[in-house]
């Protein structure tokens, strides 16, 4: 078991690295840089263009920048933001704890909906409230994010009930309480975390729904069904608990598509976070913010997928790593 | 009794024509695709037509009529809808003045299927000054109906072309890594998990943004299909590569070995056909993904490129909030996105059920 988790935890760098030369060969490949647009000035001179890119680290070949990327991100430095000019790991940081923020909400409304509906379901299987869960996943798993986003903001600017973008309240957000604050935060939280919700709790519920189904019709069930045992006792107590096993495995990987999963729904509803941020710094060529951005949700994926597999081994002996 | 033998083919078709949601699926999929072969035809307009004088024109598909408010059969007709103020863009309708709607009328000339020029419509207003809008009309007066058309053929095309693309690299990889072992699969699988290790959306930026920005839609439209496949082979190598390497060990291929055939033929002709059943579920399933995929690019603003038409691009308007409220229509693409997804997860579930021989017919 340690062996293990060892082994896959050395296999991490390497992929960070391959990842990381991959990304910065694409933005190398790509024509141009952030300086590009001031050469269209006629004023500015190219040597003062030679020194900027000098300055920034532009000059030189793939191998030599990426290296000096490297070397510094290693240590944490992950360089300074060409558009914004202030260090990137602040940038990133900032981002990252909005999105988190986002992904978290809806993970929490994810899972909330998807055990107890997925149980109700393969407990009541083929009956009425079956099939509008089945309805309900079919509709989440294939509304499009943008989409559903969009209907929602509509919603939002036809009742007021909501906000229609953003994360805080732009002018009351200084001189509010904490606790304002935290009640602004959740009431801008709400439609984005819906749509990410709905849309993810699609398929767990129909994971939960056919584990709940295949473990009733279990020997043991059966047996516990014959000792007399109270209806509700049989599905909580010994169905749902050896139900509930796979699921971790899927809770490990949802942890996993918990940077990336909100991309487009950021974008949508203005949401501060790491997707506007890394779209902006994609098209402004902001290499540093966009090397990190990508290292971040890269990391991200690499350990909700190891935890993911982890947990597999620790909810069911029968696996055994090697 | 004489028994009947069918192909498993036969026996799988069977399946899926017993399943009702699949069927639905594959129903408003042929539709959605002749819709895009079709789509000169159609639509009533060409997709850059402008009415200038009619833009932000609401939706008529609710206001067809048959009869007139006298009781008289007029064949299909709407109520002229006049402008009320010219800078808000808001309409009335007006009883009196009927607009009366023909089929196979002339109208803008368009290329029927890439082969010839033709000017027939299915359907148009008979006063070609006043035009129909079914969906209405967005910011230019141009017609959404014509433009969600026009758009389906890059939308659902993409999705086709993509999925062709990444199985094929899928199959190729994914066999040549599972059949040959050693380093060669080492070294390919060690490139399917980089790929695999970056969010999607993250990775589809970078690799699309490596080509550069500025560049016209056809440009557009073939490195949005190369980047979307150039991510999705990954996976579908991984799979293929653990189905070969048990179906390697079968006989019939240490036959094929035997006989001295050249390795490729090997796993073209005696190895890959056995995954085809995974192969077309997977692929159906995974056709969504370069739809939504392209709606992603388009809405982010790299993807088809106006005047030109997309499901994304057409949505790209709605992030106007002023619109989302005053233009509700400004969505519909939206719908169209939702069915074709819907449709093709429909389906690809009852391919799975179909191609499962533990299933019931």
């Amino acid at each position: 078991m340690w062996t293990y988790i060892a082994r896959r935890f050395l296999a991490v760098p390497p992929l960070l690295l391959a990842v990381s030369f991959l990304t910065y060969a694409l933005l190398y490949a790509a024509p141009g840089d952030y300086f590009t647009r001031l050469e269209e000035d006629p004023s500015v001179t190219a040597e003062y263009m030679a020194q900027l890119r000098a300055q920034y680290g532009l000059d030189g070949g793939l191998f030599t920048r990426y290296w000096h990327w490297l070397v510094n991100a290693v240590q944490f430095d992950f360089g300074h933001s060409f558009r914004f000019d202030v260090p990137v790991f602040d940038l990133i940081t900032e981002r990252l704890s909005n999105t988190l923020v986002l992904s978290v909400a809806s993970l929490i409304l994810a899972w909330g909906l998807a055990l107890p509906l997925g149980v109700l379901a393969g407990v009541h299987q083929g009956r009425l409230l079956d099939k509008i869960v089945g309805f309900i996943s079919f509709f989440g798993l294939s509304i499009p994010r943008v989409f559903f986003s969009l209907l929602m903001v509509m919603f939002a600017a036809n009742t007021k009930w909501f906000p229609v973008g953003g994360m805080r309240d732009q002018i009351y957000w200084d001189v509010m309480t904490p606790w304002e604050q935290f009640v602004d935060v959740a009431h801008h939280l709400v439609l984005p975390a819906i749509v990410i919700g709905t849309t993810q709790t699609a398929s767990y519920m129909r994971q939960m729904r056919a584990e709940m189904v295949e473990t009733l019709s279990k020997d043991f069930v059966r047996t516990a069904k014959a000792k007399g045992l109270a209806h509700w006792q049989v599905v909580y107590k010994h169905a749902f608990g050896n139900a509930v096993n796979p699921l971790i495995t899927l809770f490990g990987y949802s942890l996993a598509a918990l940077l990336a999963g909100s991309f487009l729904v950021e974008i949508v509803f203005a949401w501060p976070g790491l997707a506007r941020l890394t779209v902006d710094a994609v098209f402004a060529q902001d290499e540093p913010v966009v090397m990190a951005s990508v290292i971040m949700a890269t990391s991200m994926l690499v350990l909700g997928n190891l935890i993911a597999d982890l947990l597999l081994a620790f909810v069911d002996p029968r696996i055994r790593l090697e | 009794m004489a028994q009947q033998h069918r192909s498993p083919w036969q026996i799988m078709w069977a399946k899926l024509r017993g399943n009702r949601t699949a069927m639905v699926g594959l129903v408003v999929l042929a539709f959605l695709y002749l819709g895009a072969l079709f789509a000169g035809f159609i639509s009533p307009y060409s997709d850059t037509h402008q009415f200038r004088e009619d833009n932000w024109h609401p939706p008529q598909i609710t206001q067809l009529h048959l009869w007139d408010d006298e009781g008289t059969f007029r064949g299909p007709f709407v109520y002229a809808q006049n402008r009320v103020d010219d800078f808000l863009a808001e309409y009335e309708e007006d009883r009196s003045r009927i607009i009366e709607i023909d089929f196979f009328v002339r109208g803008d000339t368009y290329e029927l299927l890439g082969l010839f020029e033709t000017d027939l419509h299915l359907f148009g207003t008979a006063d070609t000054e006043r035009a129909i809008f079914l969906f209405g009309s967005d910011r230019y007066g141009r017609d959404i109906f014509t433009r969600i058309m026009y758009g389906s053929r890059i939308s659902l095309s993409v999705g086709i072309i993509g999925i062709l693309i990444s199985m094929s690299l899928g199959m190729l990889i994914g066999g040549v890594a599972g059949y040959f072992g050693g380093r060669v699969d080492f070294v390919l699988m060690r490139i399917v998990e980089v790929i695999l290790a970056v969010p999607g959306l993250y990775m589809i930026l970078t690799v699309r943004q490596a080509f550069g920005q500025d560049m016209s839609s056809t440009q557009s439209y073939f490195i949005m299909v190369l980047v979307l496949a150039f991510i999705g082979w990954a996976g579908n190598a991984r799979v293929i590569r653990g189905m070969v390497l048990s179906i390697k060990e079968n006989e019939y291929v240490t036959a094929a070995e035997a006989l001295g055939l050249p390795r490729l033929r090997i796993i073209a002709r005696h190895i890959l056909p056995n995954t085809l059943s995974f192969v077309i579920v997977t692929a159906t399933l995974a056709v969504p993904y370069y739809i939504l995929g392209e709606v992603a690019l388009s809405f982010i603003g790299v993807g088809i490129q106006e005047p030109d038409a997309s499901w994304g691009n057409m949505l790209r308007e709605a992030q106007n909030v002023r619109y989302l409220t005053d233009y509700a229509w400004v969505v519909t693409p939206g719908f169209f996105i939702f069915f074709a997804v819907m449709a093709f997860n429909f389906l690809g579930d009852g391919l799975r059920d179909a191609a499962d021989p533990r299933s019931l017919e």
